[in-house]
């Protein structure tokens, strides 16, 4: 039962990466007991599971997701959302409306308009239907101030951390809430637009740097530089 | 053709370009030249050009295309007006409209097309400079590209051609061994799973000629996926350098 890849790494698609009693996991699959890759990644091997963390990948929905998507069409009895992944999902007017509507005299476009971006969790899909979306729990709804940032879909995992401890770090340095869609979309408000501004680079540098390790720490570490930097600029401009 | 050839082999054994009966044309590859497509490459072998883009996957528009239990992989293969020694009409040709079809099918068995229904991958080839063998050019490039937009395939795909010029079986014919030469035998492959996904033959040859032009592509392939493979890794390798 030999493996012919070492942990961490790099495989393209087809690569051959185990034989004989292995289990394929993610970005993987099995062909007469031979575990190959299909999509480009670093492969983990987790007891006799095969794993391959994608390094391109595109997001597929899951129920209970949280996600960031625009309308793009209002309909009679609902919105259709882009939630960046490969289906549009959709959004029941009578799960935002408390009251109870009529399409004939309640104008839908007046709640939600095309353009309009919105948090909200998936609450159901399969592979026969699109997702459907709702936005009946607190936090969730019509997102009115803030940043939009936009990274790979599998890097997401990375901007949380282990335990959320980079998420965490981020939040606590800049001061910004932060609202992290599945999809890889980003919400980001903070008090004041540098604030944002400082958060917005730190995700930049995080997919960048997303397969290094120690990341968190340097993370930690240029956030305090900016901070004492952005401070400095203030003082200057003060005196 | 500018000139008449009487021989395509010299005395010595060599080709017009100077290349022996089994050598390659020099290759370059690039991943991920274009930044608003989800995937893209770019391919050059000998005077080709080729470009290949990817789009998706993603809803298909117009919706009746959609099939219920699989993906749709949708190519267009297009020749730039400027790609050929007399400009050609940017109008898709019969042989553009089979060309796209040919490459669909030789990527088609390489995609895990049942992941995702109903929805489309759109696959964009663009020739910038013709020289013969662009449709195997292109079935590399285009497979690159679905590798870099994160579809998930079975297998890379790549494609070679053989032929048989001046009554010598060679590897990889330009525009011109194509046209005066006796056969062409394109061929395109999934090298780890050793199967073939397209296989055309235009011209006359033996039993045994058409085996020794299988046999020469396929090696040719072989060599090509290693360049394939390596130029996928490259656009990574920045990544992985800083974690070691």
């Amino acid at each position: 039962m030999p493996t012919f890849f070492e942990r961490r790494e790099l495989v393209t698609p087809g690569d051959l990466i185990a034989e004989g009693d292995y289990i394929a996991g993610e970005n993987t699959y099995t062909e007469d007991n031979k575990v190959y890759a299909s999509r480009i990644g670093i492969v983990e091997y987790e007891n006799k599971e095969v794993n391959v963390v994608a390094l391109r990948a595109f997001y597929i929905p899951r129920v209970g997701d949280i996600v960031i998507g625009t309308v793009v069409e209002v309909g009679f009895n609902g919105w259709q959302v882009d939630i960046n992944a490969p289906y549009q999902a959709h959004l029941r007017a009578s799960d935002v409306l408390s009251r109870p509507f009529k399409p004939q005299k309640n104008d839908l476009s007046e709640v939600l308009d095309v353009g309009d971006l919105i948090v909200a969790k998936i609450i159901a899909y399969d592979r026969a239907h699109d997702p459907q979306l709702s936005v009946g729990e607190p936090g969730l709804g019509k997102i009115t101030r803030g940043q939009i940032v936009e990274i790979t879909p599998t890097k997401i995992p990375r901007v949380i951390g282990r335990k959320g401890s980079m998420i965490s770090v981020i939040k606590r340095e800049t001061g910004c809430q932060i609202i992290l869609g599945l999809n890889g979309v980003i919400l980001i408000t903070g008090k004041t637009a540098e604030d944002e501004e400082l958060a917005i680079r730190v995700i930049h540098k995080i997919e960048e740097e997303s397969h290094t390790s120690g990341l968190t720490d340097r993370i930690t570490q240029m956030l305090k530089e900016e901070k004492t930097k952005g401070e400095e600029i203030k003082n200057e401009s003060e005196t | 053709m500018s000139q008449k050839h009487e021989k395509l082999i010299d005395k010595k054994g060599l080709r017009l370009d100077g290349r022996k009966s089994d050598e390659l044309r020099p290759i370059k590859i690039e991943v991920g030249v274009l930044s608003n497509a989800d995937g893209s490459a770019y391919i050059e072998t000998g005077k080709n050009k080729i470009l290949a883009a990817i789009y998706g996957p993603k809803e298909l528009h117009p919706k009746h295309l959609a099939l219920p239990d699989r993906m749709v992989l949708r190519c267009r293969y297009h020749m730039a007006p400027f790609s050929v020694q007399e400009r050609k009409s940017p109008a898709p040709s019969r042989r553009e409209v089979e060309l796209s079809k040919v490459i669909r099918e030789s990527l088609e068995p390489s995609i895990f097309l049942e992941y995702y229904p109903r929805t489309g991958i759109d696959v964009f080839v663009e020739v910038l400079q013709a020289d013969g063998s662009t449709r195997c050019a292109s079935i590399t490039a285009a497979s690159l590209a679905l590798a870099d937009a994160g579809i998930p395939m079975r297998d890379l795909v790549v494609a070679c051609s053989a032929g048989k010029i001046d009554g010598t079986v060679v590897l990889d014919l330009t525009d011109t061994e194509d046209k005066m030469g006796e056969a062409d035998v394109p061929l395109a492959l999934m090298p780890n799973l050793n199967a073939i996904t397209l296989l055309q033959m235009d011209g006359i040859l033996t039993f045994e000629e058409f085996e020794k032009a299988v046999d020469l592509a396929i090696e040719g392939c072989r060599k090509i996926y290693a360049m394939q493979k390596e130029a996928l890794k490259v656009k990574y390798v920045s990544v992985k350098e800083v974690e070691e």
